[in-house]
């Protein structure tokens, strides 16, 4: 066993070192604005470098570390698309922590820290390195939801996360260690090859704190109380972030665990996921509806998009995954799109984010309204916009698993979520405008919310260049490798 | 008949190049308005020119589908592009493209603010519309007529009356629920035979126990688009605020989604749950007929009263339609069309006067003769071909609705007839209210007589109106081997049945 193989772990190296490095640059840079715009950019490109090592190294399963890392087709698609979610938001960010007054070097430390924690998280192929990576990517992001100090709500928020947070991976470590004290090993694939015998009871119970903590992190329900409060209280540039990155981490941690480790015995999971999924959708989109803030919404959002994600995994099987997979880049894709306009919405200089801000927004910006339509149509899965299909095929996945029941609580609760994404229409669309939203003048912001709404647009050309991609990664979702 | 362009794919994307100069448009206000006006009107005439050069080269005698267009999409899934017309959607291809013109025609001077968006809409509402119809795969077909309603949401709330709001999302919410369980029969569907080809999926045998689950899914959908009663209640609401044009299309066309549907899937996918249900669906249409026919009756507003006569009309479509005889179905086809050019009329033509007058009561008018006594002609035209007066396309179809409906049961036939009755009891009514007596209101005395616009758009509609009552054999011809196509589907089942 060699234990020094770093080839398929080289991007997170790398981004481990660039982070030590620019902590120097933090720390030795003088003038905080400056090393800011310089820490940005420096950022970027190491984000940039550690997406291009991801996609050279991994083009077949490989271990490291002593058999705890792996990397495969699979894991290289899901980090590429935290890094792209996580380049974005750093792109967009500057003038957001600028009107913030948060904009200081640490951010984009922090930012970097967590992505690499997710990284991590994606590739573990044991429960210590799985907990450690949980622990690298949420602790950073404890710290940028309080980043405004001096205001109220985002201590709170900063407390609140961290507090539910702090739970949250109490439940999972407790969970990890049940599942080590029954199976007798924290390696993936050795607990997989000692299930095959069947589940215990404690692993059973193991598996079920597990999961808790795990729906905690992507905030499903049962466990999403957190979720509005964040949201709302932190900067909305961090809210963008907590709303695309983290949750495609954990959620592919989800799927490593269930279709990996758990794999012998989907009984134990399937059942919890399928409860987990139905209350998401429904919470999400009935707690959706009374919302007045833009942030709050898109929280709730976040918890029915969970929770239709989960219906693809609930199937328990190749195409289910494959789905999940499609749908989370259209999550991506569309997530991005609203919080850059979000973002974007200001009042003589002042960021607002109620969904009342919007009104006459068809008139005073025609463009960006029309992104905006794009979006909202596209969440509530109407065709032909992008997130119909992702809805096709986790619904797809469900209906050939034989849970056609599931399938028709899902798009009950989506024609539910419908109502509240055409009132965001309506609002901009049809109500009279009242004191214009001032001139969104940033290049920036017109790139990224122009080619996410064509992309969602046009969606149905990519779809199957996404589709053979993503076929080309099945072969390796389940490997475990031991 | 084979040929090498992919005629049916430059027709129904042909509306999105429209949409191209609609948004370059630049200048003033009023050039825009100008522009946007004009593009639309060209591009929809051209479409619909060119929607009439594939009905001269449709073959009337092949019974399967023809200009088909295929394309590789997501071969991983079995879905492919696949488009194709035949007897059954030919004609409705041919009544989108006429009647957009027309309804862009139609709002001409009605709609003043936000022009250049309005005919957006109205560009991709038309694609949507002529894609629905020419679809050949599941999925396909599900994302044109899914597609719909945001075009249509956005027509209704923004342009809509008072209510707007109530009755733009009542519209969507409803159509939506009913379309997303079809969704998941359609994933079923697609898991179990391993393809969405619609033609491949008519061919293929579903087990008559799964295909009762399937059917029902498909009549949610179809039953809010058509609308069957008690799913109609949308229908009223979105009628009364939508604007003129939006009106026309909504009863001209998207009504009629659900009738092709059922025509297009659930009786050649689903015979035996077919036959099964007829009876249930013969209840429905018969309630619907009576009931909306009553309640059109005591409505005060005009064009509340032609929105429920709809569904009392479309109830002859559905009864048609599931008699399952080469008159039912022939008949059901033939009132669709015959429908969707005389409500858009009737519709236009409560437009008319509600552009002079701007109220919709009845009460408000009286003696319109006097002061637009053209008007008044083509009015009643319109009037007595909903009624069904022999001589106008109307008859033709409620006629051969009722001939199928006899061979069914007697008693079926009975109760839809009278709803020919209650029929001509509110149109009439209406039309006396509206259009005779003596002119006492001043602003009804001074109502300006039609423009030559409004001339233009009630003439066509009047010619094909009366030619397809004179001629019907010219629209009967084009769908006959179509329908044999469906029969031939639906007969061994119904053999099978009856010999047991």
């Amino acid at each position: 066993m060699d234990a020094l193989v770093l080839t398929p772990a080289i991007a997170e190296v790398f981004l481990a070192l660039a982070a030590i490095g620019l902590v120097l640059v933090a720390a030795f840079g003088g003038d905080p604005d400056k090393t800011a715009s310089l820490m940005r950019r420096l950022s970027i490109g190491v984000l940039v470098i550690t997406g291009l090592l991801t996609n050279a190294y991994g083009a077949a399963p490989d271990l490291a570390f002593g058999h705890m890392f792996i990397t495969s087709p699979f894991t290289v698609y899901m980090k590429l698309l935290v890094l792209i979610g996580a380049i974005v938001v750093v792109i967009v960010s500057k003038p957001h922590l600028r009107a913030d007054g948060i904009h200081k070097p640490e951010f984009y430390l922090l930012i970097l820290l967590s992505v690499l924690g997710m990284m991590v998280v994606i590739s573990a192929n044991d429960l210590m390195v799985l907990y450690m990576g949980v622990e690298l990517q949420s602790l950073p992001l404890y710290v940028v939801a309080a980043m405004q100090r001096d205001q109220l709500r985002s201590s709170e928020a900063g407390l609140k996360y961290f507090l539910l947070g702090a739970l949250s991976s109490g439940l999972l470590l407790y969970g990890a260690s049940l599942i080590y004290g029954f199976a007798g090993a924290t390696g993936y694939a050795e607990i997989a090859s000692v299930l095959v015998n069947g589940a215990s009871a404690g692993v059973v119970i193991g598996v079920v704190f597990l999961i808790a903590g795990l729906a905690f992190k992507i905030s499903a329900a049962p466990f999403h109380m957190w979720t509005p409060d964040v949201y709302e209280g932190s900067p909305t540039i961090v809210t963008a972030f907590f709303a695309i990155v983290p949750k495609i981490a954990a959620l592919t941690l989800f799927m490593r665990v269930t279709y990996g480790m758990l794999a012998p015995v989907p009984e134990s999971w399937q059942q919890v996921v399928v409860a987990i999924a139905v209350m998401s959708m429904v919470i999400g989109a009935l707690g959706a509806i009374m919302q007045t803030d833009l942030k709050r919404l898109m929280a709730y959002s976040s918890i029915a998009h969970m929770g239709y994600a989960l219906v693809g995994m609930a199937s328990a099987d190749s195409q289910g995954i494959s789905a999940v997979m499609v749908y989370m880049a259209i999550y991506v894709l569309s997530s991005i799109g609203v919080f850059t306009l979000i973002l974007s919405l200001q009042r003589e200089g002042v960021a607002v984010h109620r969904i009342a801000d919007l009104k006459g927004y068809s008139r005073s910006h025609p463009v960006f309204a029309a992104a905006m339509l794009i979006f909202m149509f596209s969440m509530a899965g109407i065709p032909p916009l992008g997130g119909f299909f992702g809805k096709w095929f986790v619904f797809s996945a469900a209906v050939q698993a034989g849970m056609v029941g599931l399938a028709v609580i899902s798009v009950l609760a989506s024609v539910v979520g419908a109502f509240y994404y055409l009132r965001v229409v309506k609002v901009m669309y049809i109500d009279e405008l009242e004191t214009p939203l001032d001139e969104i003048d940033t290049m920036t912001t017109r790139i990224v919310v122009g080619a996410a709404a064509g992309g969602l647009a046009l969606f149905i050309f990519g779809l199957g260049p996404l589709r053979d991609m993503i076929a080309a990664t099945l072969p390796y979702i389940v490997v475990v490798l031991g | 008949m084979e040929t090498t362009w992919p005629v049916l794919t430059i027709l129904t994307f042909l509306p999105m190049i429209g949409v191209v100069f609609l948004m370059l448009v630049r200048g003033d206000e009023e050039i825009v308005i100008r522009n946007a006006r004009n593009v639309a009107l060209w591009v929809s005439g051209f479409t619909f020119i060119m929607s009439l050069f594939v009905w001269w080269n449709f073959d009337p005698n092949i019974s399967g589908y023809q200009f088909e267009d295929r394309g590789e999409w997501l071969a991983r899934d079995g879905i492919s592009y696949h488009m194709g017309v035949d007897g059954i959607s030919m004609p409705f291809v041919v009544l989108t493209t006429f009647l957009t013109p027309l309804a862009i025609l139609a709002s001409w001077k009605s709609i003043t603010h936000r022009v250049r968006e309005y005919m957006i809409a109205f560009m991709v509402l038309e694609t949507l519309m002529i894609g629905t119809f020419c679809a050949l795969d599941l999925v396909l077909f599900y994302l044109f007529f899914e597609a719909v309603l945001i075009p249509m949401f956005l027509i209704i709330g923004i342009w809509g009356g008072k209510q707007r709001v109530y009755a733009s999302f009542k519209f969507f919410l409803y159509t939506l629920a009913g379309s997303v369980l079809m969704l998941v029969a359609m994933l079923y569907m697609a898991g179990e035979a391993g393809t969405t080809n619609i033609p491949q999926l008519q061919a293929y045998a579903f087990d008559p126990s799964v295909q009762t689950w399937l059917f029902l899914a498909f009549f949610a959908s179809f039953a809010v688009k058509v609308p069957m009663w008690p799913v109609h209640t949308w229908l009223p609401n979105a009628h009364v605020e939508a604007p003129t044009a939006g009106s026309m299309i909504l009863a001209g066309i998207l009504l009629k989604m659900g009738g092709y549907g059922f025509l297009r899937f659930s009786l050649p996918i689903f015979p035996d749950a077919s036959l099964y249900f007829a009876p249930m669906i013969f209840a429905l249409s018969v309630v619907a007929v009576i009931y909306t026919s009553l309640v059109a009756l005591a409505q005060s507003d005009m064009k509340k009263m032609i929105a429920y006569s709809s569904v009392a009309h479309m109830g002859f479509v559905t009864v048609g339609i599931f008699t399952m005889t080469e008159q039912g179905i022939a008949g059901a086809m033939f009132q669709m069309i015959s429908h969707g050019l005389v409500s858009a009329a009737l519709f236009f033509a409560v437009g008319v006067v509600y552009d002079r007058l701007h109220t919709r009561e009845i009460d408000a008018y009286g003696g319109v003769a006097d002061s637009m006594p053209r008007y008044a002609v083509f009015f009643m035209l319109m009037m007595l071909a909903s009624v069904g007066l022999p001589g106008t396309s109307g008859f033709i179809g409620e006629f051969l609705v009722l001939v199928g409906a006899w061979q069914a049961s007697s008693l079926l036939a009975f109760l839809t007839a009278t709803g020919l009755v209650l029929g001509a009891t509110y149109m009439l009514w209406l039309y006396r209210r509206v259009v005779f007596g003596r002119a006492e209101k001043k602003e009804v005395i001074e109502m300006p007589p039609l423009e030559r616009r409004e001339i233009l758009i009630f003439m066509p509609l009047s010619v094909l109106v009366l030619w397809y009552g004179i001629f019907p054999g010219s629209l009967l011809d084009l769908m006959q081997p179509a329908i044999t196509g469906i029969l031939e589907q639906v007969e061994p089942v119904a053999l099978a049945m009856g010999a047991q």
